[in-house]
């Protein structure tokens, strides 16, 4: 008796799934969701989540991981999520460290990395797979865009820093690529430093015209309140992750009128983005970062492929992938053939509205802007 | 490199080795009197940050943002004094970092899910903001020398309560002689959480002054328990002046080495990009350098006792 009820249900449920509907895709998301670094990782969820609610798609199932910024958790959770979960897609990573962890070993098992953060030059380069689509930039590109403000803004000399870190050294040899003036001192402070008492007085002795800062997170935060204090009237520039929507409320009017550089702004004047910016804000009452408009486009990416293609059938889903035939929330964007963007990177200025202190476009930097590293891809 | 660059980089560490003192004082406090390591001093400056945020925001008033940030990390202290830590002291010292560790973790998940995983503002007080223009023409910022005068203030009010008061001399009696003090009719519990709540009272106070200038973010604390711990090893575990002059001396050392180090690779090596490459990634080692030489040369520490 109960064996027949249960076959019969199973009957039941089988006769309700539409023939022709493409079948169910699941995405797994590892960001970093605890620790230090979670407030980009909770807004690339967001976004990501927001974006599938928005394509008003049901057959989307996504499993959310955290990976604690830590890159052997993030492969453990990978591996999980591959293993036992058996997703199709993954994607969600903040940091380039633990996008270098879990990526290379993701695509090997055949399945699709969708990049709504980090930009490592490894994987843009010679190590580029396939498999791999980055839909928010390559590491380099914020920095590149900022050396090209600088000679637009006229700045002759420049004081650069960054953490030490792969990163921060990819960062200022970006910005040293296309800036043309002189760099008069090149500064590298500790990963994780919070007082830059030191480096400060450096800036304030060096009589540059600008100095260029990537301190990204709470460091950012914390070097832009004490530069503020200090007093010292060297303008400031940086790329668009020191000036994120995720610091700015802490760090106030210390940032006020700063340029910065960013593929993304809660202002760019298109109908996808407007209807992102609205729909964020309403479910969740803040405004979105540009690591939220990342991972909102990751979705469209992923949902857009969804429509032309079958996930089993690889060949076919990537061709549909590379199409990157989604309204994106930046205007026009297309893939290179390293499968890295092409796209403007702006100049913004943080301003305060409404009381919230965010950024607002001042004018294009870089128009069709790819990476350096793309020739090095053979696919 | 100009005097004037060099007095201001003096001054800059002696402004973080104050700081330190604050958070190392607390540290080498409780390990002196109850042999205790406590890998959450970091969560109670954390604590006093978050308290200092969120009160001069409802209030306004930095001030009464600095008192609340005292408040609050006492009494967080003496809460897992008397919750947690109290079961611990006669444990050997895995099981204290075992159990401390796993209070950082409850104390940071705890203020994400009440704050949210976003910085908070806390910026510093109209009064003293700004930089101020001392005797040389050097331009510096006027809360800078704000937080050095309060640390030193703290610093003198700490040896005068260690030196010249009924509780001092029992703290002292109780790195001493635990036993001792006990059987003279000393509440040793009470003293524990007394002791313990005024090294967290110090801890907040550091995370809210240092709170202004920096980002108050849930795991602020960790990256300074480190340079604490640095800090009273130099010194010598469970001495205040040793963690006096361990904090100037990692202060002074750190901020300089950053600076100066850079510099003298770029003297001699053609390429500048990689001689402040090598100079930076060396100057975050000094202290550590500095630590493993003291170890060497003298274990117990600058001015601990030997073991």
């Amino acid at each position: 008796m109960k064996l027949g009820k249960s076959l019969l249900a199973g009957v039941c449920a089988l006769a309700m799934v539409p023939a022709a509907q493409a079948a169910d895709v699941k995405v797994g998301l590892i960001s970093t969701l605890s620790g230090g670094g979670a407030a980009l990782g909770v807004d690339i969820r967001d976004g990501f989540l927001l974006g599938i609610e928005h394509a008003g798609v049901d057959n989307v199932e996504v499993v959310v991981e955290d990976d604690q910024r830590k890159p052997e958790v993030a492969v453990q959770v990978a591996d999980e999520l591959i293993q036992s979960e058996e997703v199709d897609i993954l994607t969600g990573i903040v940091f380039s460290n633990i996008a270098l962890a879990v990526v290379p070993s993701a695509v090997n098992q055949g399945k699709f990395y969708v990049s709504p953060n980090a930009g490592p030059s490894q994987l843009a380069g010679r190590g580029c797979h396939p498999n791999y689509f980055n839909v928010s930039w390559q590491n380099d590109a914020m920095h590149e865009a900022a050396g090209a403000y600088a000679n637009d803004a006229g700045y002759e000399s420049a004081f650069i820093m960054a953490p030490n870190y792969p990163a921060g050294q990819d960062g200022l040899t970006g910005f040293k690529r296309f800036y043309e003036g002189e760099v008069v001192s090149e500064v590298y402070t500790k990963l994780g430093q919070t007082d830059y008492a030191a480096e400060i007085a450096q800036i304030r002795a060096s009589e540059a015209d600008v100095a260029y800062f990537f301190l990204p997170g709470g460091m950012g935060i914390s070097f832009l309140k004490q530069y503020a204090d200090a007093g010292v009237d060297i303008p400031l520039i940086g790329p668009g992750f020191s000036f994120d929507q995720t610091i700015l409320p802490a760090v106030g009017d210390a940032a006020a009128g700063v340029r910065n550089t960013s593929e993304w702004s809660p202002d760019l004047d298109n109908a996808a983005n407007q209807r992102f910016v609205e729909g964020f804000r309403e479910a969740y009452d803040r405004i979105p970062s540009m690591y939220a408009a990342q991972a909102y486009d990751a979705a469209q990416l992923i949902v857009s492929a969804m429509g032309k293609a079958d996930v089993s059938d690889a060949d076919a889903f990537r061709a549909a992938l590379r199409e990157a035939d989604f309204d994106s929330v930046r205007g026009d964007f297309e893939f290179a053939p390293n499968q890295h963007p092409i796209q403007d990177v702006y100049v913004r200025e943080v301003v305060q509205q409404d009381g919230v202190w965010t950024n607002m476009i001042v004018g294009p930097s870089l128009q069709d802007h790819s990476d350096v590293y793309g020739e090095d891809c053979n696919m | 490199m100009t005097t004037i660059l060099f007095i201001e980089q003096v001054l800059n560490g002696l402004q973080f080795g104050v700081m330190l003192f604050l958070m190392a004082a607390g540290l080498t406090l409780v390990f002196g009197v109850m042999g205790l390591i406590n890998l959450a001093h970091g969560s109670l400056y954390m604590i006093g940050a978050f308290a200092a945020a969120t009160v001069s925001a409802a209030t306004g008033n930095f001030v009464l943002g600095l008192v609340a940030a005292l408040a609050a990390a006492a009494m967080a202290g003496a809460v897992v004094e008397i919750a947690v830590i109290r079961r611990l002291y006669r444990r050997d010292h895995l099981d204290q970092v075992l159990a401390t560790f796993a209070l950082i973790l409850i104390f940071s998940e705890g203020t994400r899910w009440v704050f949210g995983s976003f910085p908070l503002y806390l910026d510093i007080p109209e009064m003293l903001s700004g930089p101020v223009t001392l005797p040389g023409g050097i331009e510096y910022p006027v809360y800078r020398l704000f937080i050095i005068v309060m640390g030193l203030a703290v610093a003198a009010l700490l040896f005068w309560l260690i030196a010249r008061t009924r509780l001092g001399i029992q703290i002292r009696a109780g790195e001493a002689d635990r036993e001792m003090i006990a059987a003279l009719g000393i509440d040793i519990s009470k003293l524990y959480t007394v002791v313990f709540a005024l090294g967290a009272a110090l801890a907040g106070m550091a995370g809210a002054l240092v709170g202004a200038i920096q980002s108050v973010e849930v795991g602020m604390g960790e990256p300074v328990l480190i340079l604490a711990f640095v800090t009273i090893i130099i010194g010598g575990i469970g001495s205040i002046k040793g963690a006096f002059v361990g904090a100037l001396l990692v202060g002074l050392i750190d901020t300089l080495g950053r600076t100066m180090l850079p510099l003298v690779f770029g003297s001699f090596m053609a390429d500048a990009s990689a001689a402040t490459t090598v100079g930076s990634a060396l100057a975050s080692m000094l202290i550590y350098i500095l630590m493993a030489g003291v170890l060497i040369a003298r274990p117990q520490g600058l001015f601990g006792a030997a073991a």
